[in-house]
């Protein structure tokens, strides 16, 4: 019997991606969540400001400096912050997409309309994307107005092109824990299970996963180091390892496109120390270059999440 | 065959070595009310479920209007509306807001929405309520937006999924008039339920099922004679008069049974209610009831599964 399915999967994407996206943004939890946001985001942002007050150095990549510098009464920069705060807000808007509609009963009235089941999830996917980036380009006009207010001078193109590039890089990561909490909202019934497994997830990967890579490494690389290509074989391993953290990825290609004179994110070879003069920074295109792997990594990981949630999604019961 | 809105044959439906549904047939005719009936679990909503491609089906075919659900399912479930067991809404839009995503969903013209969503409230009565959440509502209320939406939808095969449980009696009547104003404007209703009085009153066929299977289809009365025994029952209650005796010799009478003091059940292949009254008040008895008793489903269903478990 052909199984082939008749009309295209993206049948009522739009009306499913609008609703999501209003339904996020007139809600009591995204509000708490902007909130959650700010608070977080406030603190890094104005010390790193007035630490910044007082540096007179026209040529250092002054706006990219509010980003990333770690100030003494806070300890953390709003990059850190943000590596931290984002999973969380992604995971507040997506632990419940598909089980509440489950758990009110509107799942089978609205699989009985014409769309398939692929519209619902992709549009609930986007719409939770959407607003993400919206959030995330609100804090990002935000730092960058107060950067701008507070020390008087305007930023640079290359600078301007280095935030956008990091506020798409933030979305992607976003995208991946939106994934990871809609896929857990597919696999449970229960909103609170869905919630907390994700939230496990995120514990897991930003405390437990440092130390387990640490303990991998140590059992799994050789026993005597006799070589150079040894040591550096043993550092690319825990590398790698580390990098399996999407948490990992976001810091490396923020840390490529916010710190212009990182030349590489893995040990330092002394083929790439030819020629080079410490500290200057590189040009935009070759920043990009750097943490591309780490951008398509983070890509990657969204869709490999997202089909898996789709594959469990296509096969659930719709009856209670 | 061309009035037959929906067809099924053979369908099948397997959760591991169970046979939820075994390998039934139905037809569904345009414009008439049809009954699925039968304990839970007895495969009713999955039946549903198949006719509308929410779920796979195991083997057989499925037909509606035109269609199928396995490879058409958005031809389908365009034409197609459902009221599912419990609907549900979202509780923090109104009325109207919910019915707008419906209406997108569908892809109805923007200039028609308005219209179409208030016509469809006015005939379910809820327009007095169109801008207020829908967490507000009572039960009987979702239930009869659910009807609102499956009139905007201007569906033409309507499936109801035990519309009526859990509704007070005066919101069951209700509901059961609106499913009579489907069909009045032309729509196809298969409505499944365990209520057997209240689906008596609105179907015009339907189907027993058990265990998976389709024990029993018909009209009411096909039933009846089939599980009860064809026949005319009657009531009577009359006093001061052997009843059993009197009635001895009436041409057509087959059995005569009291069933309480001055209270007897007698079956007859044809009407014989003017002889019995006849000869009661002849033989000096007071007759004080005589009642033609129509058959009921529930008796039909309660003596259907009494015989299969006993078969069993």
């Amino acid at each position: 019997m052909p199984r082939s399915r008749e009309g295209s999967p993206f049948t009522g994407l739009g009306p499913v991606f609008l609703k999501e996206f209003a339904d996020h943004l007139s809600s009591a939890r995204m509000m708490v969540l902007m909130l959650f946001v700010i608070v977080f985001g406030a603190f890094p942002v104005a010390t790193s400001l007035q630490t910044l007050r007082t540096v007179v150095d026209p040529n250092s990549f002054i706006f990219l400096r509010i980003f990333t510098l770690e100030s003494e009464q806070v300890g953390i920069s709003f990059t850190a912050a943000l590596n931290f705060i984002i999973p969380l807000m992604a995971i507040g808007l997506g632990f419940d997409a598909v089980n509440s509609e489950f758990n009110r009963r509107t799942l089978s009235r609205v699989l009985s309309q014409p769309i398939y089941r692929d519209a619902l999830l992709l549009g609930k996917f986007l719409g939770g994307l959407a607003t993400l980036a919206v959030a995330l380009v609100a804090l990002w006009l935000i730092v960058l107005g107060a950067g701008l207010l507070l020390l008087g001078v305007p930023p640079r193109g290359v600078e301007v092109a280095r935030g956008l590039s990091f506020l798409v890089v933030a979305i992607a990561y976003g995208g991946v824990w939106l994934a990871i909490a809609m896929l857990f909202s597919v696999i449970f019934r229960s909103t609170a299970t869905s919630a907390l497994c994700a939230l496990g997830v995120w514990l897991f990967f930003f405390i437990l996963w440092p130390l387990l890579a640490g303990a991998l490494l140590v059992g799994l690389a050789p026993s005597e180091i006799r070589s150079m290509d040894d040591y550096a074989a043993v550092q690319s391993m825990g590398l790698g390892l580390m990098r399996l953290s999407p948490g990992t990825l976001f810091s490396e290609a923020v840390l490529g496109l916010l710190s212009p004179e990182t030349r590489t994110l893995g040990p330092m070879l002394p083929s790439q120390m030819r020629g080079a003069i410490m500290g200057a920074p590189l040009p935009f295109d070759q920043s990009v270059l750097l943490i591309w792997p780490q951008v398509t990594g983070l890509i990657a990981g969204m869709i490999v999440v997202f089909a898996a949630a789709y594959v469990i999604f296509q096969r659930e019961e719709v009856r209670a | 065959m061309a009035d037959n809105v929906i067809e099924v044959r053979g369908l099948l439906k397997l959760y591991g070595a169970q046979r939820a549904v075994n390998a039934i047939d139905l037809d569904i005719r345009r414009g008439e009310i049809f009954g699925l009936l039968g304990p839970n679990g007895a495969g009713k909503t999955t039946t549903i479920l198949m006719l509308l491609g929410l779920t796979e089906t195991s083997g057989g075919t499925v037909n509606v209007l035109g269609f199928d659900p396995v490879r058409q399912p958005l031809e389908v479930k365009r034409r197609v509306g459902y009221l599912p067991d419990a609907v549900g809404f979202y509780d923090h839009l109104t009325a109207r807001e919910n019915l707008v995503y419906t209406a997108r969903l569908l892809d109805i013209p923007r200039r028609q929405i308005d219209g179409r969503i208030l016509e469809a409230l006015k005939s379910v009565k809820l327009d007095d309520v169109i801008d207020k959440r829908v967490s507000t509502f009572s039960r009987g209320m979702r239930q009869r937006l659910g009807i609102a939406e499956i009139v905007m939808k201007q569906a033409e095969v309507a499936i109801l999924d035990e519309p009526t449980s859990g509704l007070d009696p005066h919101a069951t009547f209700e509901l059961l008039e609106m499913i009579r104003g489907l069909k009045k404007s032309g729509v196809a209703v298969l409505l499944s339920s365990h209520l057997l009085d209240r689906v008596q009153s609105v179907c015009d066929r339907v189907a027993l099922f058990n265990k998976g299977n389709v024990a029993l289809m018909g009209t009411v009365v096909e039933l009846a004679n089939q599980v009860l025994g064809a026949g005319h029952p009657l009531q009577v209650e009359a006093s001061g008069v052997d009843v059993a005796a009197t009635l001895n010799g009436i041409v057509g009478v087959q059995t005569v049974r009291q069933e309480s003091d001055g209270s007897w059940r007698i079956v007859a292949d044809r009407d014989v209610r003017a002889a019995v009254a006849q000869r009661i008040v002849s033989a000096g008895g007071a007759l004080t009831r005589l009642a033609d008793l129509q058959p009921s489903l529930e008796e039909v269903y309660t003596r259907y599964f009494q015989e299969a478990r006993h078969a069993a």
